[in-house]
């Protein structure tokens, strides 16, 4: 549990690389394909982030845009004022600080309370700021210009992916990592052997809702123009529980192998149809459920049992009847 | 047996509703001893447990731990000034390893180890209880009495001031049962303060220093093992009364 396994060296590896491939994108092309890649990196991070607290408690969380909008509106607000960077640091508290007070307040509930009230509170803050925006300022959008064009915005997710990836590398090796696990295994002997519970699920959702603030403030400059509907964007909630699970929420890469293709076929349906996207997303929904339950992750294991068999991460469990 | 109080109950009750399920029950366990709680079926043992332990708090009175209340406090917060427990439906978890089971003993509670110590510690613990070697062994497909032994070395991994069996005894067939009771006695050797409740009597006579009798709700009996049993109220609650 502590030592640098030869396993993780071949992974950091692995990762580096893969990095350095993604940074030399911008530098091939600027169009299309970044464009695209700029998608992936968003959803790659938004849904990694999800995955740092959904994965291990299983609380199925519909929050991401309420997390996401506030990161943006913070760049939208504070453009003219502060420096780019700064605001980046006070979108993930803002998103944080929120976290923090839904998760005290609703972390008690369980299952679909949870995901109901998730739910709703993306569309509590949409309202909130088209309301203040409406009676209190003269338009209803902000806009955001800066000199920053794709490549510097691809950039500045592809290191929040490393950071949130690193980040949930060391959860997993902490005390609160391993606090998840049997959190997730079963609640009644997590706090019979002295974990609060409830605390550590409102630091992992905090830190989960910082980094979805933050991806939210990278993107403002790339909308230019920001209002409500498109910054509190209930299907990004959406997309990025369908694709983490997807991927699966075992491992800490696991959701990417469910971004890459969704966002992908995403791509693909809403260019070629740009009239029935809704409905072949459906589709493809129900296809992922049907046939991949557990995921990418999951098919790629069945693949690899014969030689594995070795206990580690946490492997979905039954809800513990309460 | 001489020693000072490390628990004492006083006039804890519980209410489920109109349920009276723990009646105003006073008793104390002293450093180092090892109590055997008992009674009927229904008859509040499980849930006297549940209340020192923290899973449910009492409606009225107190229990300290060593003269300080811990009655009211969360589960967590008990289990770190350091009273372990396992439960009556064993309670492994499932998708981490054997070692890795005891290790969440020790994390978080009344000792924090963590990294190497943790680890070494609970292969001794595995050892002793008699699991050595099998630390990395998946913990689902486990017996019933190896997957006991798990939860008594999860229990023991934070050197608890006191350790709740909950039917620890119950369900093994007799050899393991002869196991079982000498590691319990083992443990009462080195001095560790214990509650057991249990159904299985001979294991009761034979370990137990003092005898807890519950019967709906109420204390009827607290003393020498010997004498409880033979106590016409202990009887009684146990066969029934004549004229019933």
């Amino acid at each position: 549990m502590t030592r640098f396994s030869e396993k993780e060296q071949r992974v950091a590896a692995f990762a580096l690389l893969g990095f350095g491939a993604a940074a030399a994108i911008p530098l091939v092309d600027d169009g299309y394909y970044l464009s695209l890649s700029v998608n992936i990196a968003m959803y790659a991070v938004l849904c990694t982030a999800w995955t740092l607290f959904s994965g291990p408690t299983h609380y199925i969380s519909l929050a991401t845009a309420a997390f996401f909008g506030i990161g943006t509106y913070t760049v939208g607000l504070g453009i003219d004022s502060l420096p780019f960077p700064l605001l980046l640091a006070i979108a993930g508290i803002a998103a944080a600080i929120l976290a923090g007070l839904v998760g005290v307040a609703t972390l008690r509930l369980s299952g679909v309370y949870f995901v109901i009230f998730t739910l709703g509170l993306a569309e509590l803050v949409r309202q909130v700021v088209t309301w203040l925006q409406t009676n209190f300022t003269t338009s209803v959008g902000l806009y955001v210009f800066t000199d920053m064009t794709e490549k510097h915005i691809f950039w500045m997710l592809l290191a929040l992916a490393a950071i949130v990836y690193a980040t949930g590398w060391l959860i997993n090796r902490s005390r609160l990592g391993f606090a998840m696990r049997i959190i997730g295994n079963d609640e009644t002997v997590a706090r019979h052997v002295g974990i609060d519970v409830a605390r550590s699920k409102v630091i992992l959702f905090m830190v989960s809702g910082a980094f979805i603030g933050i991806t939210g403030a990278i993107l403002a400059p790339r909308f230019a123009y920001v209002e409500p509907p498109s910054a509190f964007n209930p299907v990004i909630s959406f997309q990025v529980v369908i694709m983490a699970l997807l991927g699966g929420t075992g491992r800490l890469w696991a959701p990417l192998l469910g971004v890459i293709p969704f966002t992908i076929l995403f791509d693909r349906i809403s260019s070629s149809f740009p009239n029935h996207t809704s409905l072949l997303i459906g589709v493809a929904f129900m296809a992922i459920v049907y046939f991949l339950p557990r995921g990418v992750i999951g098919l790629i294991e069945d693949f690899r049992k014969p030689r594995a068999g070795k206990a580690g991460t946490v492997a979905p469990v039954p809800e513990a009847a309460e | 047996m001489t020693g000072r109080a490390l628990l004492s109950v006083e006039t804890v009750r519980k209410a489920f509703g109109g349920l009276v399920a723990i009646n105003d029950v006073d008793f104390t366990v002293k450093q180092s001893e090892l109590i055997g709680l008992i009674g009927p079926n229904g008859s509040g043992k499980t849930t006297m447990m549940n209340l020192i332990s923290g899973a449910l708090k009492p409606t009225s009175g107190t229990i300290r731990l060593d003269g300080e209340a811990i009655s009211g406090l969360p589960a967590h917060k008990i289990s770190q000034r350091g009273v372990a427990r396992t439960f009556q439906l064993v309670r492994i978890l499932p998708s981490l390893s054997a070692v890795e089971n005891v290790i969440a003993g020790a994390v978080f509670g009344h000792i924090r180890a963590w990294g190497d110590d943790a680890y070494r510690e609970a292969e001794v613990l595995l050892e002793r209880v008699g699991l050595g070697g099998r630390g990395s062994a998946p913990t689902g497909s486990m017996t019933y009495i190896d997957q006991k032994r798990l939860e008594l070395a999860r229990a023991l991994a934070s050197n608890p001031r006191l350790l709740l069996l909950d039917e620890w005894l119950a369900g093994l067939n007799p050899s393991e049962l002869k196991i079982g009771i000498e590691l319990i006695r083992d443990l009462r050797e080195d001095g560790r303060t214990i509650i057991m409740v249990e159904h299985v009597m001979d294991a009761i006579r034979s370990l137990c220093d003092r005898c807890v009798v519950m019967s709906s709700g109420v204390k009827i009996a607290d003393g020498s093992v010997h004498d409880v049993l033979n106590q016409p109220e202990v009887v009684t609650a146990y066969l029934g009364a004549d004229d019933a």
